[in-house]
């Protein structure tokens, strides 16, 4: 076991599967010489030199593609978008290229790359950097999400979808670039459509992921009271029914917690899911958090009401698992 | 850079027979589909490409098998020229199991990895950064392999083809843009829709190495796309290829053409890149019964293909969510 930054994290599992495979390479804005916006690959330049990692134009969309007509031909690429944001500039390579490749050849060609990119939500950058965008892309097949909250899951993750012969979003986030977390080497893969379960319960049921996982933790802290269980998703798309079904059919409960707008969000679909299946077996209503129906707001005391924070997240498990008047 | 050819291009009699074979069956594929299509039998849409077979068959006689290909919505010929089955594509339209992508692509999305079609596309453009991809791949194999994207006028229009002109330069890939100048976007004229409609002159600026072409004289296609097939292999880099040409149909099947007029619908086929390759041959010496020949062996190829398709079975309704994630791999 070793402590390292999340940044660290994400920085190791590229250099590690870029040794352990020649294939994988590594281009995007600023992520060779400058070594990554944020410094997510920082030393692969040197380390791997320049025909593999390499800087780009400002062209998002072609980057994306670049990358798929690359991994269609034998490589596998990881690109960095720098902010979630940006994303958006890249859609139809993503959503109408890469994701359906493989369906659209009938198998004759796969797309195993990597877009990472940063979700700066609670960082105060505006509604153009700020932006939780996950549901957009967990609605199209063919495509995966991922998102790892802690450096062991942002790096295992991030080793996964690099080994996937499919799409991977590999959503990573900027408050949490700093945080330190034990990350076993041995330990180093996180299969993709595994969500973990942090602490066991039998009252309440908590899920969320991402940006949102952290703050979840904190609002544990004051809930000393309810034994709640909480799960980190981890991977949006496809999401681990089965952890969350066996959870909630033994809690009764259930709220979902994300940094994205609730409207139509992924909750939503979670949400739905688990209504059917657990029909009859739910002592409260499912309850969604997530942020309000707005872009994300600038002002730092605007973000902190856009977003749900621990308070919100603890009252939220109080108002679910209170005695109800007619029980 | 503009590229001035030094000499006329000059061919063996085989080699001239097998660019009219392949244009002939570029014709006869993409006339018994328009029937098809007006006798209800294909359903959807289609785009053919009759006027520019030229192109297809002079670029993709330049390549080898291994070389990639992406194409558009208008993008029958580019597969047939590459290699593809002519008897899986006609299957792909009639969306049959048989069709190369199991009909699950149809005419404007199919691809067929075993020839290097990375595929038809069905967002215009969308398929240009997809070749630049695979020309990096090929630059990082250190192969000498080369990739093609075809695209038309239209396009231009968008940021790819100019963000992946950029790219290709600076990165120096063994890519060649094939840029099909048939005058028109759906209805819309290219003067209507770009600011200067001398594609070179508009990627010129990015350092590319540029030539435009007849794109109706497959001799001419096939010398201009042998230069850019060899500065690519060389590791030259890149080189956009201008080729004006003709759609003689509507831009899909069933379009009325209002939009063009009598003298233009009249005069289209003058250019015809069939009929001028076969005078070609004549003068080359071949003899008329020769080429006669090749087109009876087409139209046979093509009919038996039909005949067959219509006995496949449909594409299978219960391997619907097959591929969605590559096998092996699936949610
Ligand atoms: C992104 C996108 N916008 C619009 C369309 C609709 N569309 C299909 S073909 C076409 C025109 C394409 O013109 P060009 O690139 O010159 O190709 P051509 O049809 O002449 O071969 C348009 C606008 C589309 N398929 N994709
Ligand atoms: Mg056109």
């Amino acid at each position: 076991m070793t402590a390292l930054k999340y940044w660290q994290a994400v920085n190791t599992a590229m250099r590690e599967e870029m040794e352990r495979d020649p294939k994988v390479i590594l281009f995007g804005e600023d992520v060779a010489a400058p070594g990554g916006s944020f410094g997510a690959s920082k030393g692969l330049l040197d380390a791997f030199g320049p025909e593999r990692v390499r800087d780009t134009p400002i062209s998002e969309a072609t980057i994306v593609g670049t990358a798929l007509g690359a991994a269609m031909t034998g490589y596998r690429p990881i690109v960095e978008i720098m902010f979630f944001d940006f994303v958006a500039v890249a859609m139809d390579q993503i959503v109408n290229q890469a994701a359906k490749v493989s369906y659209m050849s009938a198998g004759g060609y796969a797309a195993p790359m990597v877009i990472r990119t940063i979700c700066a939500a609670g960082r105060r950058t505006g509604p153009q950097h700020s932006q939780n965008l996950e549901a957009l892309f967990a609605h199209i097949p063919g495509l995966k999400v991922v998102w790892g909250s802690t450096p062991a899951d942002v790096r295992g993750l991030l080793k996964a979808a690099i080994r996937d012969d499919g799409p991977v979003l590999a959503i990573e986030s900027l408050v949490e670039w700093s945080s330190r977390g034990e990350v076993d080497e041995a330990e180093d893969i996180v299969p993709i459509g595994s969500a973990a379960v942090r602490t066991q319960g039998d009252d309440i049921t908590v899920l969320s992921w991402g940006g949102a996982a952290p703050k979840t933790v904190r609002a544990l802290e004051e809930l000393g009271d309810v034994s709640v269980e909480l799960i980190d998703l981890r991977t949006i798309s496809p999401w681990d029914r089965d952890t969350v079904l066996a959870s909630v059919e033994k809690t009764g409960r259930l709220l979902i917690v994300h940094d994205a707008v609730v409207d139509f969000g992924v909750g939503a679909e979670i949400a739905a899911t688990v209504g059917r299946e657990l029909f009859g077996r739910l002592r409260s209503p499912i309850e969604r958090l997530g942020a309000l129906r707005a872009p994300a707001p600038f002002a730092p005391h605007l973000e902190d009401a856009y977003l749900p924070q621990p308070s919100d997240i603890a009252a939220a498990v109080r108002d679910l698992v209170r005695p109800s008047d007619n029980t | 850079m503009t590229i001035t050819p030094t000499t006329e291009p000059t061919i063996a009699v085989d080699q001239g027979l097998e660019l009219y074979r392949s244009m002939f069956r570029i014709r006869r594929f993409e006339t018994t589909a328009g029937e098809l299509f007006a006798g209800g039998k294909l359903p959807g849409f289609i785009h053919l490409s009759l006027g520019q077979e030229a192109v297809a068959t002079g670029v993709c006689s330049a390549l080898d098998d291994h070389d990639t290909v992406s194409t558009t919505h208008r993008g029958h010929g580019h597969c047939l020229a590459k290699g593809g089955d002519l008897q899986q594509m006609m299957a792909e339209l009639y969306g049959k199991e048989g069709g190369v992508t199991r009909g699950r692509a149809g005419s404007m999305h199919a691809s067929d990895s075993s020839v290097g079609i990375l595929g038809a596309n069905g967002i215009v453009g969308g398929g240009i950064p997809m070749a630049v991809g695979s020309a990096l791949a090929a630059q990082l194999d250190g192969k000498s392999r080369v990739s093609v994207a075809f695209f038309g006028d239209g396009a231009v229009g968008e940021g790819v083809f100019t963000e992946s002109v950029n790219l290709a330069t600076l990165w120096k890939l063994p890519m060649i843009f094939v840029c099909e100048n048939n005058g028109y976007a759906e209805l819309t004229p290219t003067a209507v829709h770009l600011a200067n409609t001398r594609i070179i002159e508009l990627a010129r600026p990015y350092g590319i190495a540029v030539e435009a072409v007849d794109g109706n004289d497959v001799l001419a296609v096939l010398a201009a796309a042998t230069r850019a097939v060899e500065r690519g292999r060389r590791g030259e880099g890149p080189t956009l290829l201008e080729m004006d040409t003709t759609r003689w149909h509507g831009h899909f099947e069933g379009d009325p053409q209002r939009y063009r007029s009598k003298e233009e619908l009249r005069a289209m086929t003058d250019r015809d890149p069939v009929a001028t390759w076969r005078t070609g041959l004549i003068e080359l010496g071949v003899d008329a019964e020769s080429l006669d020949a090749i087109e009876a062996e087409v139209a046979a190829e093509v009919q038996a293909a039909v005949e067959v398709v219509e006995l496949m079975a449909p594409s299978r309704a219960d391997e619907l969510l097959r591929d969605v994630y590559p096998e092996g791999n699936r949610a």
